[in-house]
């Protein structure tokens, strides 16, 4: 038996070896029709012509031919790079599986008990750089979603100076405990940064509260008021006063406003600027001193 | 045993937390700040735990003990300098320090307790 694999196995290897040409044509065929609109045909060949070269190169080797780390770097690179492309793991796989097809078609009519076990055997090889190509590719896929998780995490968090003494987080996207925990360290970094004893945390993008959110939102007030600030809740919607009512949430006596407006007005209230109209259409400021 | 310095300017003590706290070294705190408060008079206490990093339930309730007894003797409490990870931690603990002021800086710690009995002390000591 393993006497039939090894010769199956060695006339594979010539048939890779003498009929390149045929075989490579009919592969970059099969793989391009797969992946057709996405990439340019030069670069395709390229690829595929490395990979070929190495995949017989590793018929060379001492271990066994699948797991030559000069193939699997390559076949890792194609399927990054095609899972950074968009390409669907359809494409990225038929890459590899169309080798499979090119060299059957190549093999013929050969009906022989040899022929049958290399090509079994080849085809095992297949599958396994095949299995591989869909491991990198998924794994490009997590790493993509994981640093974009993170991108959306930093960009969504801006503290913002609304004056000498008052700044801002608005709040957008749903609330969950990571995200609370990074805006709750960022405002209060930011209170101590600033020196500003007024907070506004505005919540007009917040799509939904729950007693979780009201939670998170609770603890970050508090903390601020260890540190001797003071946090106010704005942009609470109708529908939201209406939900945190009916769940029985209580505030104490956090204050809360309709609008950022209504929050900076009060803010400036508690830190003594008051706010006059000219006699012009003009606005102008007085700081009373206390 | 560390002893934490009480310092007085005007007729406000400030204390300022610099060390690890040891059972022994808070005990003896309490009993400075209460001597030393009868003592000079003094109407408002600052703690200052800027250098505070760590925080447990202990600080907690040391910040609370420090409040009530200051209050006792006719001073106001003020907390100053708590970094955010230190609130954060108290919050998380379920500590938040009832009773007790708090400011963002020794500054606004003293304009605090001068804005509550409306007297100028800082310039009064001149």
């Amino acid at each position: 038996m393993s006497v039939s694999a090894d010769a199956g196995r060695h006339r594979i290897e010539t048939l890779l070896a003498t009929n390149e040409d045929q075989i490579f044509r009919r592969w970059l065929e099969i793989a391009g029709a797969s992946s057709s609109g996405h990439v340019d045909r030069g670069n395709l060949n390229g690829q595929l012509r490395e990979l070929y070269n190495a995949l017989v190169r590793s018929f060379g080797d001492s271990g066994r031919p699948g797991e030559s780390s000069e193939l699997r770097g390559l076949l890792a690179e194609l399927s990054r790079n095609r899972a950074r492309q968009g390409f669907t793991p359809t494409e990225t796989a038929t890459v590899v599986f169309g080798l499979k097809e090119a060299v059957y078609e190549s093999t013929g009519d050969d009906g022989s008990s040899e022929a049958l076990q290399g090509f079994l055997w080849f085809s095992r090889l297949v599958d396994d750089l095949g299995l591989f190509t869909m491991e990198t590719y998924s794994a490009t896929r997590e790493k993509i979603i994981l640093d974009q998780a993170e991108q959306l995490l930093e960009l969504s968090t801006p503290v913002v100076k609304l004056w000498e003494g008052i700044v801002a987080v608005p709040l957008v996207g749903t609330l969950d405990s990571a995200r609370t925990q990074v805006v709750m360290e960022k405002l209060l970094q930011t209170l101590v940064d600033t020196g500003s004893e007024h907070a506004v945390i505005d919540i007009t993008g917040v799509p939904a509260v729950d007693t979780q959110v009201a939670q998170h939102l609770l603890k970050t007030v508090v903390a601020a008021r260890l540190m001797g600030a003071e946090c106010v809740i704005s942009g609470i919607r109708p529908q939201i006063a209406h939900t945190i009512v009916t769940l029985g949430i209580e505030f104490g006596d956090i204050v809360t406003k309709a609008t950022l407006a209504d929050a900076l007005a009060h803010a400036l209230r508690e830190s003594g600027v008051e706010i006059v109209r000219n006699r012009g259409s003009r606005v102008a400021l007085r700081t009373v001193e206390e | 045993m560390d002893r934490v310095p009480v310092l007085k300017l005007g007729d406000i003590l400030i204390v300022s937390i610099q060390i690890d706290l040891q059972d022994q070294s808070v005990l003896a705190l309490q009993e400075d700040l209460a001597n030393k408060v009868v003592e000079t008079g003094a109407r408002g206490v600052i703690i200052d735990i800027t250098a505070v990093e760590i925080v447990d339930s202990f600080i907690g309730r040391m910040l609370a003990t420090i409040a009530a007894i200051s209050r006792m003797l006719d001073a106001e409490t003020v907390v100053v300098g708590m970094r955010p990870a230190v609130a954060i931690t108290l919050v998380e603990l379920g500590l938040s320090l009832g009773g007790v002021r708090t400011a963002l800086n020794l500054e606004k710690g003293v304009a605090l307790l001068n804005h509550i009995d409306g007297s100028e002390i800082a310039t009064a000591t001149r």
